[in-house]
């Protein structure tokens, strides 16, 4: 089992669970977050003081799928959250020494 | 008496019947009268409470929301406790230049019956509440210096003893009988200040610079970031001090009247061409309109507009107001990064320099045009401001505006001096860190999870 990490920009989380949805994984926990890699971050002015603002936000979106599907859903996913720019995101993928479907004590890939 | 009953009634002699006519014709203007300063006293509470406090409560960080919308709101009680022992009579008791009087301590004479002195058309204690409610302002005003670091029982304390030492003493020489200050009732550096640009803006706003720097800057200011929490607060407050202002300028009218008009008329103009003075500025600067700059000219051309708009057209209100947008931007921008002050929420580049330069507007742009009511012995209406031909009353403006500055820097400097022996004017480091919502007050603004 791989674990999927993808950090992606809010507006194209819709399109990305949609992409996900179509090739039948819907499970997935997502977290508001902020930060930022390479992108630049933007200028605030409140009443003349200027503020940088460089952690961005941005979704962090957690799935676990079997191995032989991991490499579909990288693809779709990157697909799909991608515009071209800078500040698009990253996806990380780990191995998952187990999982547990705690209703009824599933093991490994018939957890998930 | 109504008409019809009049009709019905009245009394063959026609002595009498000229008589109960009058005193129906009487009657019918009072009625008139005091529904609009009812009015306009609903409408100036509504100006700190939910108006003030929503503007300050959006301008500070999360953990201070409830900390700052409660310094406006506890104003709205202990104001008007003290109001009813001692602080009408403080201000309108008497009749001498510089304080009023304890005759109408407990408010003792204070009732339905009209006080032909300070407004003959409407009931006394229709006078006294409308009152009440700029004494409820003025300190809550001051607020935004002190923002988001003052212990919550230091604040009360301050703003107790400064409404007992400042505002109660300039009010008596502004508007009181026989004042100083007083225009309309002998006083004898006459000041035009029509609805409180001395009394409530120059005030407040002086006292908050005074806090400002006695109390020092927030932890990790400026250095770190202290952006607004939201705006969206901010935006339905300022435009809810834009309506209570008609109340806070028209109803200074004290009646419902030709004047009361010209003076709605005047603030509505002022605060409209202020917005796009800052938000001009603010284009040329950083080629950005924003809201902020928005609300915030329009504040300040309210501000600004006060003591004149009783006695201005229309288009010299403009002129005042486009004035004050721009320098109290050039304040709250150029002059506040310059001497690096924490005058948090701007209480003083907002309320001190636009009050200051409203005042001293005034002064050139009154006319007798506008209000007619100030008359020489002979009955002759006597000029008003510059464009009058009576250039001097510029001199008594910055007399007016300067002893407004004096009592609001010696004062505030006595009382703070006094709360700090007294219970200590800041909060610790770790109860700022912390926020006053949670430390001062024991409770959070936001809660999504529950």
């Amino acid at each position: 089992m791989k674990k999927i990490e993808a950090i992606i920009q809010p507006f194209k989380l819709e399109e990305v669970k949609e992409s996900l949805k179509a090739i039948g994984i819907d499970g997935m926990t997502i977290t508001e977050v902020r930060g930022h890699g390479r992108q630049k971050g933007h200028k605030e002015v409140y009443r003349g003081q200027e503020y940088t603002v460089d952690l961005l936000p941005k979704v962090k979106l957690e799935m676990v799928v079997a191995d032989d599907r991991y490499e579909e859903v990288v693809q779709k996913l990157a697909f799909s959250a991608r515009t071209g720019k800078i500040g698009d995101g990253k996806i990380f993928v780990y191995e998952v020494a187990e999982a547990i479907r705690i209703r009824n004590n599933d093991r490994g890939e018939t957890a998930l | 008496m109504t008409p019809a009953l009049l009709a019905q009634t009245a009394p063959a002699d026609p002595q009498a019947r000229i008589a109960a006519l009058e005193a129906s014709v009487k009657s019918a203007q009072m009625a008139g009268d005091n529904a609009w300063m009812l009015v306009s006293s609903a409408l100036v509470l509504m100006m700190t409470g939910p108006g003030l406090a929503l503007f300050y409560g959006g301008l500070v960080r999360r953990k201070n929301v409830l900390g700052t919308v409660m310094q406006s709101f506890i104003l709205m009680a202990v104001v008007t406790v003290i109001w009813a022992v001692v602080g009408y009579s403080l201000a309108f008791g008497g009749s001498s230049p510089v304080i009023g009087n304890f005759g109408f301590a407990f408010l003792n004479g204070v009732g339905s019956t009209p006080n032909p002195d300070y407004a003959p058309t409407i009931p006394h204690q229709t006078f006294m509440v409308y009152q009440l409610m700029f004494a409820i302002i003025t300190p809550a005003l001051i607020c935004g210096a002190f923002a988001e670091r003052m212990k919550f029982s230091a604040m009360v304390l301050f703003t107790t003893l400064w409404s007992l030492l400042v505002y109660f003493p300039m009010a008596h020489m502004v508007w009181g009988k026989g004042g100083l200050l007083n225009a309309a009732l002998g006083g004898s550096i006459p000041t035009l200040d029509f609805a409180g640009g001395t009394v409530v803006h120059i005030t407040s706003g002086v006292s908050a610079l005074v806090c400002a720097l006695y109390l020092g800057p927030r932890l990790g200011y400026p250095a770190t970031p202290m952006k607004p929490h939201n705006l969206v607060l901010s935006f339905i407050g300022a435009c809810l001090l834009w309506v209570g202002w008609f109340g806070f300028n028209a109803g200074s009218a004290l009646s419902a009247s030709g004047l009361a008009t010209s003076a709605f008329v005047a603030t509505h103009f002022g605060a409209a061409a202020a917005t796009l003075g800052w938000l001009g500025a603010e284009w040329i600067e950083h080629r950005k309109f924003s809201v902020l700059g928005g609300i915030s000219g329009a504040v300040a051309g309210l501000v600004a507009i006060t003591p004149a708009s009783g006695f201005v057209k229309p288009f010299p209100a403009m002129v005042i107001g486009l004035a004050a947008g721009v320098v109290c931007y050039l304040m709250v921008t150029r002059v506040k990064a310059r001497f690096r002050y924490d005058d948090s929420l701007d209480a003083f580049g907002v309320h001190g320099a636009g009050g200051t330069l409203g005042a001293i507007l005034t002064g050139v742009f009154a006319t007798s045009a506008v209000n007619d009511s100030f008359k020489d012995a002979a009955g002759k209406v006597l000029p008003l401001g510059l464009v009058d031909g009576h250039g001097s009353q510029i001199v008594n403006q910055i007399v007016g505006a300067g002893i407004a500055w004096l009592i609001a820097i010696v004062g505030s400097l006595i009382i703070l001096k006094i709360c700090d022996l007294a219970v200590g004017l800041r909060v610790t480091k770790e109860q700022e860190t912390e926020g006053l919502d949670l430390s001062m007050h024991g409770e959070e603004g936001y809660i999504f999870e529950s």
